[in-house]
Parts: C-alpha cells; structure tokens; sequence
C-alpha cells in the first residue's frame, strides 16, 4: 500500500499547513460530536469561533481575547524553549499558581499602603515564585535524574493544594465575612494589573507576552543559546561536543518557563481574577502545552494560536450561555486538536510514498 | 490519638488499588518500550464509564468491566497516532490525558450526585477488585519473566530494531501492550468512583495516573516493586486521611499534600539509587518512548 519515508529537513508548506489542517479536521470532528449530541453543528461551530469576534455581543467579548491570549502566550513562550530542547515541564499550571501567591503576598502585605514600588515588586515576587518552582524539578533532574515530567506535575497538585490553604487561611481577607479568598487586588490600586486601554482587554500581562515573544524569537534565531536549544533536542549527544551543557540547559529552560508562568499568574491574579481563591489555577498552565505545539514552537505561531485557543475559551462561553452547550465542550476540543496536530505532524516529517 | 494497625492496613488496601491497577498496566506498556502519560486520561474515562454503568445496571463486575473497555477504547487513539503516524509519545500521552479529562467533564454532568452500587464483598471482607490486583502481580511477573509472549514483548521493548530483525511483529506487539496497559487503567480509575468515593466527581482521579507513572519508575520495571509502590501509596493516603480525621492541628489543605510529595521523595530516592548506587538496579527498558519505524 503505502510506505512512510522519512525528511531529512520539514518543508515550510507542511509545517504551516499541518496546524491549519489539524484545526479544521477538530471543527468537522467537533460538528459531528455536536450533531450526534443533538445540537446544530453549524451554530456551534459558529458560536465558538465566529461570534465571538464579530458577533451581536462581540463588543462585549472581543476584549477577552487579549485577557485570555496574554497569560496562554506568556506561558507558551517559557514551555517552548524546553520543549525544543526536549525537556518536558508540564507544570506550568503550578508555577501559575505559585507566582500569583507569592505576588499576591506583597500586595496583602503592603496593605493599605500606597506606593509606586508596590507593583513592580509583585511582577518580581510573581516571576521569582514561579521561576523557584520551576527550579525544583530542574535541580531534583539534575542532582538526581529524577523525571521533571513527573515532578513537575505533582507540584501542579501541591501548588493547588497551597492555593486553597492560602484562601482558607493564611490570605483570607480579614474583611471577607469569614468567605474562603483573599482581598480583592482591583479594588487596591497600588497593586491592581488594571486594563490599559479602555475596552482593548489589555493589560500589563498582554505587554509582557508580547515582550516575551520578542525575546523568544531574538534567543530561538539570534541567539547561541537558540542553537545549543536546537542542537540539545535534535541530537542530545551532538550537543555535547558543540560545547553544550546538559545540565545549564535543564536549569535554564525550566527556570524560564517558571518565571514566566509565573508571571502570568501575577498578571491575572492582580487583574482579571482579582484574588487568590481555592480554584485560582484554572487550566491556562496546560491549555499553554497546547498552544506551543499549535504555533510549532516558534513565536509567531505561539501568538497565532494563543489567540485561536483564547477564542474558544471565549466561544465555548458564549455557546454555553446561548446553546446550553456542555462547559466542558472547550476542554474536548483542545483535546482533539493536539491529537490532530499530532497525527497530522507526520506530513512535516515524512513523505508517503506508494509501495512499489 | 490511636491508629488500630489492622484497619489501617485494610484501608490502606483499598487506597492502593487504583494505583496497582494503573501502575501494572503501565508497567506492561512500558516494558514493550512505549511511554503512556495518558494513564490519567484512562483512568478518569474508566471512573465514568465504570459509574455509568455500574448505576444503570446495578451491576459492579458489569461496571469493571465497561471501565476495562473505555479505558483500552482510548488507548488505542493512542496507539494509533504512536504506532502508526509515529507522533511524539511523550506530547500524545499528554493530549490523551487532557482529552480524557474533557470529555468526561462533558459527558459527566449527569452523573454527578448519583450514588454507585454495593461492592460485593469478598474473602476477609475485602472486595473482589482488591483480591484481583493482588492476584495480577504474580500473573504479570510470570507473564513478564517466564511465558514467551512475555519475552517477546520484553525484546520488543528493549531494541526494537532487533526485535523486528528477528521477525517480531513490533507494532502489533506494542498495540496489544498499549490496550492493556489502557483496561487496567480503566479498572483502576473506575475503582476510585465505584468503590472509595461511591459516586462520579468531574476529575475525581486528582493525579492517581500520574502518581502511577512514577510507582513504575520507583518499581524499576518490576511487578513486585509495583505492589510495595503502590502500598506505599496506599498508607501514606490512609495516615493522612487519619491524622485529618484526628484533627491535628496542621491545615487539611496541607496534610493532603502528602501523597504527591511522598511520590516525588520516592522518585527522587529511587532516581537517586539508579544514579549514584553501586548496584545501579534496573534500568528503563531500551527502546522506551523511542518511535519504531522499519524502513525495511
């Protein structure tokens, strides 16, 4: 029949053609999972990545894209260093989760306080926190080889974990009526992340993401260490002779991408949720998985598909709210978007051929 | 404060057998030289599944079974997108976890607030599911170390190349590894809903898979090492629960952070032994998480 023959280099066609193929292959699957539970695909369909933008409540939605792209793509930025060097963090939601704490905790500490300082030392406790818990399983790999994949995801669970101890006790607000959750950081404006520009959804998390593009970019093509990135996920023992170190990397890629998830938890814990509560974490550390490998990990991509997943979390809102659509339905179809992209990668890296 | 060692260790029993379960399987999938991080995703597609239709047909063996089958069903996307389009093993084993997790918190939200069946019970009043995955590990050690499938499947995973060379059927191998490796996951997830908890929860599995994941790499690969892993498991969930249940004066938040914790002490110290001991102890099977794709 057929016989798969493997690229010696993926050709540029394939490698933007897969991610669009996989998400339209997602949309006809997606219809016939929706028509088979008794919907009309083409309004789902519709409601989900069409309405949201240019809908009748579009004015009302079309800001969230930016609320909701900014913390994917931040995230996504950090995880696609290591993932190019095949070093898997996949608790990013922990480092999230992490960062917003410990930003949270100078902003509930300099309460009442009004000062200029105050913000810029939450970005940096944020940043710091979330590097910090990316530094775990990076010293715990490199000390002692254990796994960070597997590390790294347990502390997604302590993370949680600490988050709800901080919202029941130690960051409750004294002034809560006893409710589990700490002080509202909008209302506290030495310390909130408000919107920039009325109506834009932006704020100080979508500049950071853009920033962190540019300097993904900048180290992924101009960079050295983009190369030894490069090298150390292709041919692992390649790089050793190229001079680069295993051990700085691991450190490096995750301490990265803590931080910048980290960050990410900052921005939304100072902005759009407005406090830490037993369920801050709310999935962006894996949806961001998810958005690196759509935009191939590389930068315009990321940007690309942090704003497509950003619309589905939108749209799988509103066809929640107008469809009675399951709120679960977003999570299905990112779902079945890795599995298709993934499918669909093996165009990029082989050639099918008729078997003679 | 009295901990009455007996009933510890029955409950202990009973907290350890979704891990067992998972961790077996996994353990069968790993040693054909294949990584499933999907184990949650089955696990949770197993606790649904199983709910399901142990409450529709009031039947528990009928709901294991169903969990079996859900859990091996998405497996084999799995299995197809690793086998065939020789994808990412590691980035599918993920996309299966987040795929499982979404689509039974879409098809759940009918189930919840329902109550499971009774769970017949078995032998010393333990269930029958607990008599089972104690059974399973001498039957997966025998299977494993003496039975030629078993050596098959054991070449397969440590050079695939060879294997194919001496005329093993690779891929079809591995496929039947993945499937089981996704039934026993299924039966572990569905123990969790129909046996501990008694009812469906949206992501009611909270890291059972993952924590399965690093029981085979603290087993090193060894059935035997599974069952202690998962024991291991099992008392530090049930002295947690205790300690919370006495009242002691750290947060609950807190005391139930120990199972992930413990699992990533383990981890360590077994990463560790492997890294630095003189023994050195078992290493990962060869061909682990390695695509095979025969040009010949």
């Amino acid at each position: 029949m057929f016989r798969l023959e493997p690229r010696t280099s993926a050709p540029l066609v394939w490698q933007v053609a897969t991610p669009v193929l996989a998400v339209l292959a997602t949309m006809i699957v997606g219809g016939a999972l929706f028509a088979a539970m008794g919907f009309d695909p083409l309004a789902a369909i519709r409601t989900i990545f069409w309405d949201p933008l240019f809908g009748p409540a579009a004015g009302y939605s079309r800001p969230q894209l930016l609320v909701k792209a900014g913390p994917l793509i931040l995230i996504a930025c950090g995880l696609a260093l290591g993932f190019r060097a095949g070093i898997w963090n996949i608790g990013a939601e922990g480092q999230y989760i992490i960062g917003a704490i410990c930003g949270a905790a100078v902003a509930l500490t300099a309460y009442p306080l009004d000062a200029f300082w105050i913000f810029p030392a939450m970005i940096l406790a944020g940043a710091l926190g979330g590097w910090a818990w990316g530094m775990v399983p990076a010293l715990l790999r490199n000390w002692f080889g254990a796994s960070e994949i597997l590390v790294s995801l347990m502390l997604v669970y302590v993370a949680q974990k600490i988050a709800a101890w901080m919202a029941f006790g130690p960051m409750k607000n004294p002034e809560g009526f006893n409710f589990p959750g700490s002080r509202n950081l909008q209302q506290y404006d030495a310390a909130s992340n408000p919107e920039l520009i009325a109506n834009s959804g932006l704020h100080w998390g979508g500049v950071a993401a853009v920033l962190a593009l540019a300097a993904t970019w900048f180290v992924m093509s101009r960079h050295v260490l983009g190369f030894h990135i490069r090298t150390a996920g292709a041919a692992p023992r390649a790089a050793r002779f190229a001079g680069v170190r295993p051990e700085r990397l691991v450190a490096l890629c995750l301490g990265v991408s803590g931080a910048l998830a980290g960050l990410a938890g900052l921005f939304e814990v100072a902005g759009p949720a407005g406090q830490i509560t037993e369920s801050f974490g709310s999935g962006y550390g894996f949806t961001a998985i998810i958005v690196a490998f759509l935009g191939r990990l590389h930068p315009l991509g990321i940007l690309l598909a942090g704003l497509l997943m950003a619309l589905t979390y939108i749209g799988g809102e509103l066809a929640q709210m107008m469809l009675n659509l399951p709120a679960a339905t977003v999570q299905v179809f990112q779902g079945m978007l890795l599995f298709f992209l993934l499918g669909f990668d093996i165009l990029t890296r082989y050639r099918i051929r008729r078997r003679a | 404060m009295m901990i009455d060692p007996l009933s510890v260790f029955i409950l202990l029993l009973g907290a350890a057998t979704p891990i067992l379960f998972a961790g077996l399987g996994e353990l069968v999938v790993e040693r054909a030289g294949v990584l499933n991080l999907g184990v949650e995703g089955m696990m949770i597609g197993g606790a649904l599944a199983g709910f399901a239709v142990a409450h529709a047909s009031g039947s528990t063996a009928l709901g294991f079974l169903a969990a079996a089958i859900a859990g091996a069903a998405l497996s084999m996307i799995f299995a197809v997108l690793t086998q065939f389009l020789l994808s990412n093993q590691v980035a599918t084993g993920l996309a299966l976890t987040l795929f499982g997790l979404g689509l039974t918190a879409m098809f759940g939200k009918p189930y919840e607030g329902m109550k499971a069946p009774a769970m017949m019970p078995g032998p010393l009043g333990l269930n029958w599911m607990i008599w089972l995955g104690i059974a399973l590990v001498p039957l997966v050690w025998w299977f494993l170390a003496r039975a030629q499938p078993g050596l098959i499947l054991r070449a397969v995973g440590e050079n695939h190349d060879a294997a194919h060379g001496l005329g093993y059927p690779v891929r079809r191998v591995r496929i039947l590894a993945i499937g089981f490796g996704g039934a026993l996951a299924g039966m572990g997830g569905a123990y969790i809903s129909i046996a501990t908890v008694l009812q469906w929860t949206e992501g009611m599995t909270a890291g059972a898979g993952w924590i399965a994941l690093a029981i085979v790499v603290f087993a090193q690969w060894n059935p035997w090492g599974v069952l202690a892993g998962a024991w291991l498991f099992g008392g530090v969930t049930v002295l947690q629960l205790r300690l919370q249940a006495a009242g002691v004066a750290v947060p609950v938040q807190l005391l139930s952070m120990a199972p992930y914790l413990a699992t990533i002490i383990v981890l360590v110290l077994i990463s560790a032994r492997q890294k630095f001991g003189r023994s050195g102890g078992a290493a990962a099977p060869g061909s682990l998480g390695r695509p095979f794709h025969a040009l010949r």
